[in-house]
């Protein structure tokens, strides 16, 4: 694989205005697929989740999925976008063994959704606007998977597997306008869209949102031209970019090869890219001209779909707060800092922190927990914090714990540990554990009287004075008692024994 | 008393129901009574792809033990309970091959029954078999089947229509008292015309696509096919209705059709003759057939005037346009990766494209090509506009055309075809011709609107039957069957019974068939 020169960075953005175009793949996370009632469910055996629509057997026919339609109007709306008060769906015909029907359902000229925009705010608060030219309906592809061969590719291939169970998945394709003026901080802006995107399907509940299973995809397209031109340079489509930190990657990688093929003089060619992660960069796709011809034409087996005014705003008014607003009002109202909300933010911990105050918890103890415990414990077992199995009301529960004294803060943390080894609810817990602060002085004494008859020494120290010496009794003790007993507590007790003034 | 069988496969469709129903024969007396014709007679007439004998006895005995059963059991069967059937081979059933006439689909068999199918199985009517049919459906004789060409009982050396021949030839020979056909740009009514038979393309939507194999999805629809205009009406009746497999399916419940064939009245009706769809271009008996037939509707107290749909001159161009380039797309699917036949390259690398195309090469038949390649073509990148665009507009003048019509008429009529049955091998050189014959049954498609052709009489020339279509308002089936009925008693009572009765006997056969016991 030959290696594409690039320019730096800096020296790139010196002499070109980059323009970044987005194609973001949102899947539905429906309960049955976009036009047949097989169930839309990931990770099963190949080919199970199909039925004779989804194999595109002769003589079927689609049925479009109302609730994937509400889901895009919701997308829609989100996204400021217009609704169609009538649409089409249209069939995009090519031959690939990925699609059953060599035509996928798509729309084409009759988006549901158009003319949007989407306020971006980057790391630094410089809100950015991204105008969405439209938001369409289709079906997901079946996934093929190359076998033998070079690196997984078709050409060249033994033979390739074709897995069904995605066929007919509902798909919202988000296009946007060119994106002119980002700059330098084209690549940030990127990632902070795709981010966006992601936030915003995931907080109306339409889709998983994870781009780890594909349910996000983007491809980013880059084009450069030199500063104070207006006419669009040619760009470059690259396919798949499904992290965020790969977004961002492959937009500031294609913006350095751009600047590197224009510097020489050459054109750049219009075509699609491979994002490589472990290589960062990109490597050529097919060919990619506008003459594509797909041969749409209007989808003859269904009826338009129509969506009502009314309809529509019932849709609207189910619409849940958008994330960025959300984030200001909640820093707001837990007085966080700047800082502390950023990590909350980006340790993905705002909803359980959210939850956990609502429970009852104080957003200070909320942050303690969240950021201070389960995050790391989170990160170790290498799951989502929210999935960890810690739930509001343990947060509540064991904060109580340590405030009415009945436990320290050393041992609510071996009840957490306690909770997620599912050995019950922390009061549960701490009975089963026999955790809790020993306050009643009969069986400190009886751990007092043992520590001071095994060391005679100190006590005689102490007896005499010395009292700086009840350390070691004092941790005699705590070691009798695995450290459940209050310290200043045996403090006390010690020097009442031994007649002394503390 | 059991009555030969010779004379069972002679009724009608009601009067096998109300033998049935009153015990006087049995579901499976019936049903072996054609199995028997069509093993007598299919040798010469090839209607059939494939006969499901063993399920069509086992369908029809059910039916027998439920009448013996008496109680619940009896009353919940259906009017037509135990009165067999034909289905066109484009058509989806489990448990026997479909084929749509194409070598691309030999030996494939469908793990779905179409809606229709499953709505036969629960009126419990008894499946002969699958009847044969141009290859997808495409042609006008089906002299474009893979499997060979289906011959018209009035004369085996002429075709017996298209696409759906062998359903009307099957009802037409009596191996059959119903079939199932789909009509696209006529392929129900021309083999009804051209074999004597009754065919009827119901409104679009009017019942369910879902199962039956796309030709071109925006004009196919299901419809029955049988010996009398009642017998289509209590068939329609049967698999039509609201099927929420198919998103284009009508909500309206078309309940009113067999009362519509049983009301037997047109006065005051207004009959349209439509300008165009006569005339030049039109056989001479075809012409006096259709005449006689005015006269007897004006004898019956029907109002005929004329009406002028002067955009249907442009129906067969933009139907030639919309046909195929749905069918470029409903034929993709065809291309050995899933199921049917699947063709390697002999030589060359083995390729993905290599093998579909390879596939595709040996599958398809010469029309099927011609289609999917005028259709690819019409809707390329910068002729979509100039064909595919245009059409649909045309497509909307000749609706508006039979909008302004029927504000004129109550129902239009026509012939169904401008010929009687042509020879075998006729027009298989020259497209044009053999599309040319479906002239006055493809606007009916384009316009969505319900067509009906019944026997209107043998042409003078050749002795081979007339077609005479009715055509009604989307939705308003019922104008077809009443109208229809009404003709259709008018002219057995001048011929002194039904005209396939002046059909001559099938071979050898005909003397024998069913002799034994």
């Amino acid at each position: 694989m030959s290696v594409d020169a690039t320019l730096s960075f800096e020296e790139a953005m010196e002499k070109y205005d980059p323009v970044l175009g987005f194609e973001v793949h949102v899947e539905l996370n429906t309960k049955t697929k976009m036009f047949s009632s097989a169930p839309n469910v990931f990770g099963d055996e190949p080919n199970t989740n199909v039925n004779e629509v989804d194999l595109g057997m002769p003589g079927v026919l689609p049925v479009v999925n109302k609730t994937a339609v509400e889901s895009s109007i919701k997308i829609g709306l989100a996204l400021n976008c217009k609704i169609a008060e009538s649409c089409r769906f249209a069939r995009k015909n090519y031959f690939y063994p990925d699609t059953p029907k060599n035509f996928q359902t798509s729309q084409y000229d009759e988006p549901i959704a158009y003319d949007g925009y989407l306020d971006i705010e980057l790391e630094d608060g410089t809100v950015f606007r991204v105008e969405i030219e439209r938001a369409h309906m289709e079906e997901d592809a079946g996934k093929l998977t190359h076998m033998g061969g070079a690196a997984g590719r078709i050409q060249g291939a033994d033979y390739s597997l074709v897995d069904y169970n995605r066929s007919g998945v509902p798909l919202v394709e988000i296009v946007t306008k060119p994106i002119e003026g980002a700059g330098s901080r084209a690549p940030e802006l990127a990632k902070a869209y795709v981010a966006a995107i992601r936030e915003i399907v995931k907080n109306l509940g339409v889709s998983d949102a994870r781009m780890e299973r594909g349910n996000v995809r983007c491809d980013a397209n880059v084009s450069l031209r030199p500063h104070g031109r207006e006419r669009f340079g040619i760009r470059s489509e690259t396919k798949n970019v499904n992290s965020l930190r790969a977004v961002e990657h492959a937009v500031r990688y294609e913006i350095q090869r751009h600047a590197a093929v224009l510097e020489s003089g050459e054109p750049v060619i219009q075509e699609t890219r491979h994002w490589h992660e472990d290589t960062r960069s990109t490597t050529s796709g097919r060919p990619k001209s506008d003459a594509d011809d797909y041969r749409y034409f209007p989808e003859p087996d269904l009826v338009p779909v129509v969506a009502s005014r009314e309809w529509v705003e019932e849709l609207r008014a189910t619409l849940p707060e958008p994330p960025a607003e959300r984030r200001k009002r909640l820093k707001e109202a837990w007085g966080y800092s700047d800082l502390e909300f950023r990590d909350v933010v980006n340790a993905g911990v705002m909803d359980s922190i959210e939850e956990t105050i609502a429970a009852g918890a104080s957003a200070d103890v909320a942050r303690k927990w969240w950021m201070g415990e389960i995050v790391g414990r989170a990160k170790v077992a290498d799951v989502d914090p929210s999935e960890l199995g810690v739930t509001p009301q343990v947060i509540v529960e064991l904060n109580k714990l340590v405030e009415d004294g009945k436990i320290n803060n050393k041992m609510a943390t071996q009840v957490l540990d306690g909770v997620l080894a599912g050995e019950g609810t922390p009061a549960e817990i701490v009975e089963k554990r026999g955790l809790a602060v020993v306050s009643d002085d009969g069986p400190l004494l009886e751990a007092i009287d043992a520590a001071l008859a095994a060391q005679p020494d100190v006590a005689e120290k102490i007896r005499g004075g010395k009292v700086q010496a009840i350390g070691a009794i004092v941790g005699g003790v705590m070691k009798a008692t695995r450290g459940q007993a209050d310290a200043g507590r045996v403090r006390e007790l010690i020097l009442q024994k031994l007649g002394v003034e503390g | 008393m059991t009555e030969l069988k010779n004379e069972l496969i002679r009724h009608s469709a009601a009067d096998l129901a109300a033998k049935l129903a009153s015990g006087d024969v049995s579901a499976v007396e019936v049903t072996q009574a054609h199995l028997d014709r069509i093993a007598d007679v299919d040798g010469q007439v090839h209607a059939f792809l494939h006969v499901n004998t063993e399920e069509a006895l086992a369908v029809a005995a059910e039916v027998d033990a439920a009448r013996a059963a008496g109680g619940s059991a009896a009353e919940e069967l259906h009017a037509l309970a135990g009165v067999p059937i034909a289905v066109k081979d484009l058509i989806v059933t489990i448990g026997q091959p479909t084929t749509a006439g194409s070598k691309i689909l030999e030996g494939w068999h469908s793990p779905y029954d179409a809606t229709v199918v499953k709505k036969l199985r629960a009126a419990k009517m008894p499946i002969l078999g699958k009847t044969n049919l141009d290859e997808f459906a495409m042609g006008s004789s089906t002299e474009h089947s893979a499997f060979g060409p289906t011959r018209n009982p009035w004369d085996l050396d002429r075709i017996p229509g298209g696409s759906g021949g062998g359903s009307a030839a099957a009802v037409a020979a009596f191996e059959a008292p119903l079939a199932l056909g789909t009509d696209t740009g006529g392929s129900i009514r021309q083999p009804g015309a051209v074999t004597g038979t009754v065919g009827v393309k119901p409104t679009y939507g009017a019942v369910s696509r879902y199962g039956a194999i796309a030709m071109a999805s925006s004009l196919d629809q299901i419809g029955p096919v049988s010996r009398t205009v009642l017998d289509s009406a209590l068939l329609q009746e049967v698999i039509g209705g609201h099927d929420p497999f198919d998103s284009t399916s009508l909500t309206d419940p078309f309940t009113n059709l067999v009362s519509a064939a049983r009301m037997g009245n047109v006065a005051g009706m207004k009959i349209g003759i439509v300008k165009e769809l006569h005339g030049e271009g039109y056989q001479a008996g075809v012409e006096n057939r259709f005449n006689e037939s005015l006269q007897i509707l004006k004898d019956a107290g029907a109002e005929i005037v004329e009406v002028s749909c002067p955009n249907l001159k442009y129906a067969l161009g933009a139907y030639y346009l919309i046909m195929p380039s749905e069918v470029s797309s409903n034929l993709a699917k065809f291309d050995g990766v899933r199921f049917g036949l699947r063709v390697l390259p002999k030589d060359g690398p083995m390729t993905i494209e290599r093998v579909m195309a390879a596939t595709r090469a040996a599958g398809f038949g010469d029309e099927a090509k011609r289609r999917i390649i005028l259709g690819t073509y019409a809707l390329s990148a910068g002729y979509y506009d100039a064909y595919y665009g245009s059409a649909q507009k045309v497509r909307t003048l000749i609706q508006r055309d039979f909008d302004a019509a029927f504000a004129q008429a109550d129902v239009l009529i026509s012939p169904t075809a401008p010929t009687t049955a042509f020879k075998l091998g006729e027009k298989l050189d020259d497209p044009l011709a053999m599309y040319l014959n479906d002239v006055a049954t493809i606007p009916a498609n384009l316009a969505g609107i319900p067509g009906l052709s019944l026997p209107g009489g043998l042409a003078d020339e050749d002795g081979l039957p007339v077609g005479i279509q009715l055509l009604a308002p989307a939705r308003e089936d019922a104008r077809l069957y009443r109208v229809g009925a009404v003709l259709e008693s008018i002219l057995e009572e001048k011929w002194g019974g039904p005209m396939l009765a002046q059909a001559p006997a099938l071979g050898a056969a005909a003397t024998t068939a069913g002799g034994s016991n």
